[in-house]
Formats: structure tokens, sequence, C-alpha cells
């Protein structure tokens, strides 16, 4: 992804200039809140699912280290490759150079937040090998040139029609054909060839078995063990978080995934790779990108225990209403913002600050991870790091002043209240964003301390 | 039992009736109430901006005015919820504890400490509960939508008290208005669609009133009915519960 160049607040800005299309986007993201709701509550254990996950993924992070040799030595023991990758740069090597030894030159990919982190696909697109998206919606977003912007959903915030203009231009579909299961089954007959093609498959993983060596690839549409089951190699990319300790612990966390995420009971498939078949190679590349950085961070370490549901995105009107692109970073939405400062805190400065500090993400979240008092910290660190504007530092330490000296908390008091009522275009005009679109409060005569020392004695006892 | 009446800094300045029905609605259940002259702000806007290291002042200033009291209450739910999280003395914790384990928001004070189950108070209007965020999922006022757990609503149990009032229901009972502190202005745009959003919400559903635990929520919608000439008014619970007419 490029450079941001602006901040969340003036992309969502853009974005609210149709308000049409913001309607559309929040209705959709809030079925699938309410298709959550309704399969979270149609089982009686939800909330002791989440606390057993929760308390399943604390473990994990306290033990770490072993959980990834137990894992590794049980790939390795399954005839599986094992590389280790520090950062987005190694990782795409290692692909690259697994690819190269091969002589291939064309991958098909099923969907993978870590490799969009990475960049994998301009990376190798730069080296010569051509990479296809197999996941319906990152194949969408890859046709037109642009990163997704949800973690489950990655075109939600395109319409059918904008889907059929890129088909027809890229795909050559009819002009105006915007039917979804047409472009589907053009979309599958394109990737078909794809498939069929491709010696080498990337995927992702969900679930990564520690005491098996096993993964486990979510998907609705298949597209994950396509690739895999026709590709002579067959590559997976995981965050080092993604372990669990036990085959067991599936039961917990495939429970509460496809219904955390789309409301569904499970997802259609839930793929376990374990052995390559005969004449088959398979890699796994484990990659730490931030994470052990984050793990070191305690007020921020249990955010490594997301399973990229997106509830927390569905749920959360500030994204619904500025959408995923806003974010500027692949991951967006409320679990973004207390992830990206991690990975680069000055790009990411404007982030946790995109949030009402509702907590609503908090409570969907199927692994219990406190997202809205980590963006409440992350606001803390990003201030005393320094990432914070001047004008914004001055004016905080004027409003501190103020406000812990009574006496000029009320002199000022009386005169906004003066300001409001005597002169309202000084507050009333373009430059102050509170007045953009909405009235400023009607200024009262007199404050309740005003009125209080008037009419009602210390104790309480009235004089009027 | 002495109560000391904390009313936020923005509650002070520009909505004094609602702290004025706060006072009187707790002296005519019997209750004591002292309001300490020299308080000021809990600290929030600054500590949400990032700069909880500048609230200190604030936080002496507290302890100053309201630590000896029995109860506090402000008919605030964010203000309150930054204290019982926030108040920090770091030379007497112990008095900072004690004080953060005191301060009620009016609606939990009166429900949970008074145990109110009658009041003399009339409304006759179609009302729409906001619920502020952090009376909601900060201070558990009511049960939180996102939960697979047993409904309740504090704000509810004392509305339904209220003579001739009628309580709609929303489509989307417990979303944020988008007010969030400086959010409303470092993020206006959005801001100010999910205000918006809301206020459709209760009108679509025929609220002539919305009312809510948090003064902060409701000055962002009524910014918003205002702007629009909308006949809907916002109002603060206080208000109601003491509304006789």
């Amino acid at each position: 992804m490029e450079k941001a160049t602006k901040d969340h607040a003036a992309l969502a800005e853009a974005f609210n200039r149709d308000e049409e299309h913001v309607n559309w986007h929040d209705g959709a993201l809030w079925w699938i809140r309410q298709k959550r709701d309704i399969a979270a509550k149609n089982i009686p254990e939800w909330e002791q699912l989440r606390e057993t996950a929760s308390r399943i993924k604390s473990n994990v992070l306290a033990n770490l280290h072993d959980y990834l040799l137990e894992f590794e030595a049980n790939l390795t023991k399954n005839g599986v490759t094992v590389h280790w990758a520090a950062d987005a740069e190694e990782h795409n090597r290692i692909v690259y150079s697994i690819l190269k030894a091969k002589e291939i030159t064309q991958m098909i990919k099923s969907k993978s937040m870590l490799t969009e982190e990475c960049h994998l696909n301009e990376y190798l697109i730069e080296r010569g090998i051509d990479v296809i998206n197999s996941d319906l919606g990152e194949y969408i977003q890859q046709l037109d040139n642009e990163p997704p912007s949800h973690i489950v959903l990655p075109c939600i915030h395109k319409r059918k029609e904008e889907i059929g203009e890129i088909f027809h231009e890229h795909l050559g579909t009819e002009k105006g054909v915007s039917d979804p299961t047409t472009l589907t089954r053009f979309a599958r007959w394109h990737l078909r060839d794809a498939f069929i093609s491709r010696r080498a498959a990337l995927t992702g993983v969900n679930f990564a078995v520690a005491e098996t060596g096993e993964y486990v690839v979510c998907t609705n549409e298949g597209n994950a063990d396509m690739g895999a089951h026709l590709s002579d190699i067959q590559i997976a990319s995981m965050g080092i978080e993604k372990i669990i300790p036990k085959k067991e612990h599936l039961g917990v966390f495939l429970r509460l995934l496809a219904r955390s995420a789309t409301g569904q009971p499970i997802t259609i498939y839930s793929s376990h790779f374990k052995k390559p078949r005969p004449g088959q190679e398979m890699h796994l590349v484990l990659v730490d990108l931030g994470r052990s950085r984050q793990l070191g961070r305690p007020d921020f370490r249990d955010s490594l225990k997301c399973i990229k549901c997106g509830a927390c995105m569905n749920t959360c009107p500030v994204y619904r209403k500025s959408g995923g692109l806003s974010y500027h970073n692949t991951i967006s939405g409320p679990i973004g913002a207390i992830l990206a400062p991690n990975l680069d805190m000055k790009r990411h400065a404007d982030l946790p600050f995109a949030s009402t500090l509702c907590g609503s993400c908090s409570n969907v979240c199927p692994v219990k991870i406190n997202i809205h008092d980590q963006l409440y910290q992350w606001r803390q660190v990003i201030v005393q790091e320094g990432y914070a504007a001047n004008t914004k530092v001055l004016g905080m330490k004027a409003m501190a002043w103020t406000l812990s000296s009574p006496g000029s908390y009320s002199t000022i008091g009386r005169a906004g209240r003066w300001v409001l009522n005597n002169i309202p275009f000084a507050v009333n005009n373009k430059f102050n964003p509170w007045y953009k679109q909405r009235e400023m409060p009607d200024g009262p005569k007199e404050s309740f301390g005003e009125w209080y020392a008037k009419n009602q004695g210390d104790n309480g006892s009235e004089k009027v | 039992m002495t109560v000391g009446l904390f009313i936020p800094c923005y509650v002070n300045q520009f909505y004094p009736q609602a702290a004025i029905a706060t006072l009187q609605l707790l002296q005519k259940l019997g209750v004591e109430v002292v309001y300490p002259p020299r308080q000021t702000c809990c600290g929030q806007p600054m500590a949400n901006s990032g700069f909880e290291h500048l609230t200190q002042d604030c936080n002496r200033l507290f302890l100053e005015n309201f630590s000896d009291f029995d109860y506090i209450v402000a008919p605030s739910a964010s203000c309150v919820l930054h204290v019982k999280q926030h108040l920090h003395a770091p030379t007497n914790p112990a008095l900072a504890e004690r004080t953060r384990s005191r301060v009620y928001e009016l609606v939990e004070f009166l429900t949970d400490v008074l145990k109110v189950e009658n009041l003399a108070a009339r409304f006759p209007h179609k009302v729409g509960i906001h619920q502020s965020c952090h009376g909601l999922r900060g201070l558990y006022l009511a049960q939180m939508s996102e939960l697979n757990a047993s409904p309740f609503s504090k704000p509810v149990q004392l509305l339904n008290m209220v003579d001739g009032l009628e309580l709609v229901d929303l489509d989307r009972p417990d979303e944020c208005c988008g007010f969030g502190g400086t959010f409303c202005v470092a993020e206006e745009a959005v801001s100010v669609k999910m205000g918006k959003d809301r206020v459709t919400d209760h009108m679509k559903n025929g609220a002539e009133y919305i009312t809510s635990v948090d003064l902060s929520c409701l000055m962002h919608l009524e910014g918003i009915l205002h702007r629009n000439k909308s006949a809907v008014k916002a109002v603060h619970i206080a208000e109601i519960l003491n509304a006789t007419v």
C-alpha cells in the first residue's frame, strides 16, 4: 500500500460525501452484526465460550515460545518444511525462493491478511511472478488494484454495480451486468482455469495446532482447498500468534469464529492440512512482523488473541460510517487501530483516535480483547512518544490549567456563555467544526454554580 | 447520609436546568445534598485525548472537593466512569480508592442506593432512551445488546415510574451517538453522521423527547436537532424524573 497522505478523519470525510452510499455500507454491516447477535444468542453458553477462548489464548501468549517449538517439531515430523521470518521482507524472500527453486512463475493465493500486511503480491509481481487471489472478494480488490477494506469481507464497500463495472473493464463481461450470481459464475470460470494451471498455492492459517502440527484454514468458498489440493507446492503463511495448544481447542474456536464473523454456525470449509501428499511439497512460514514486540507491551499484548473474525468492524459505528479504507492499514477497524501503532506509531498515530470509545467492539470480540481500553491506552502512549500535534499539546495544557483552577474556570465559563449569547458569530462560523452541521448549545444566563450560590446555602438548605 | 453533588463542567455552564433538576430530585427524596462550589472538571477531556498525565491537578481538586462525602452523585455517566476508572492520588492511593468507590451516576444512585420504588413525576410524552455508551458499557446501567445475558435497564426501571410517559422502541437500542469527546470535532464528518442516524431512529419511532443519562450525548444530538429545526427535544433524565407538569 502506498504511504497514506491523509489521516482517518480526512479519508472518512471524503467517504461521507456520498451519504446514500454511507447509509448502504452502514446497513450492510449492521445486518451482519444482527446475524451475529442471533447466532450468539442461539448458544446458551456463548459467554462461557468467549471466556474459554480468551483464556486459551492467554495461555498461548504466555507460553508462545514453547508452543512454537512444539508446532515446528510436529510439522517437521509430518514432512512439512518450516521457515521462520522476522519481518515482511524476510517472509516475501522465503516465498519467492521456494517458487524460484522450482521455476514457478504463477501462484494462486487464498485469503491471507498476513500476506496483505507483507505486500507479498507486489513483491512477487515485481520479480516476474504472477499471483492471483482466489477469494472472490480479494479477487475483486485485486482487479481494482485496491487493498481489502475488511478482513472478512474485502470488498464490502463496493456495491454490485461497481463490481459489474470492474468485471466489464477487466474480464470483459457485458456492460451493465451486476447480477451477483452471473458475476460470480464468471469469476469462477476465470478462477477455475487458474486453479488447474497453477503449480503453487499459498493459503493463510486460521488455527495452528501445536500438539499435532496441523493447521486449519477456514473459508466459505473452498478456494483454499481447491488451490492447495491441485498444487505441487503448497505454502502456508501464518503469524506466530495463530497457535492453539490442542486439537480439542478447535471445538471452542470454530464455534466462535463464523458466528462472530457472519452469523453462520461454522464456515462452509474448515480444512485441516497436515502432511504433503506423495509428490507434493508443503512449506509453512512462521512470521513475527511485530508480534513479539506487541507481546512485550503488557497493555497491548492481548490484541494478539485476535482470530480475525471482523466482528469489531461490523459493530463499530465509526467503521460502518467511515469505511475500512479510511484506516489506511491492512487491518482496519477497532482491532486494526490497536495493532497498527505497534507496527509504525507515527504513521498510525491517528487510528486510536478514530473511535468514540463506545466499547461495543470489546463486547462482540469472541476472545474478549479489551479493544476500547487499548484504544484509550494507545492514545496515552502516542502522546507520550511525541506524536500528537503541537497545537493539540498546547490546547490540552491550557485546558488542564483552566479546569484545575476554579477561579479561572468560572471566569472563562462566564465569558464563554456571554460570547454564545452576545456574539454567536464568534463561535458559529465555518472555522468551528462543531458548528458546521450542529447548533451550539444555548448560553444560559447563569451557570448552576451561580444559581446555587444565589438560591441555596452551603448546607443544601433553600434560601428562597 | 450526605451527598456531594458533582456537576460536570459543561453541565454547569450549559445545562444548569439539568443540574437543578438533579439537586431538587435528590432533595425531594430526602437526601441532604451539598454542592462544593470550587469544583470544575473530572479531567476526562484531557485523558481521552491521550493527556491523562495532565489530569493530576483535576484529580487533586476533585479529592479536595469530594473525598469527605458519603456519596458523590453526578448527572453524567461519562464523567462518573472517568472518575471511577482514573481518579488517582500518588501520595494517598487509599483516599483515591475510597473516593472512586463512592462515586455514582444519578440513575444508579436512585436504583441501587436509595432503592427508589415510587416517583411523584409526570411527563406525558413519548420518550426514546439514548443509551450513553459510558453509562451502558462502562457503568452497566442496562444490559448490552452484544451480550447473551438477561435484560435489565435501570433508566427504564425509573422511567416506568413516571406518570404518562410512553417509552418508544428503537431499531438500534444502544448504538453510539458519535459525540466521543474531542472526536466530535476531530472526526466531525463521522461524528455528525452517527448523530444524525441516532436522531433519525428516534424520530422514525415516534419519540417526542430523547433522553439520556449523559448530557454530552444530548448536547451533540440537540445540536443536530436544532440545526434541522426538528420538533424533537433532548432532555436529561433528571429533568423527566423531576417533572411534575
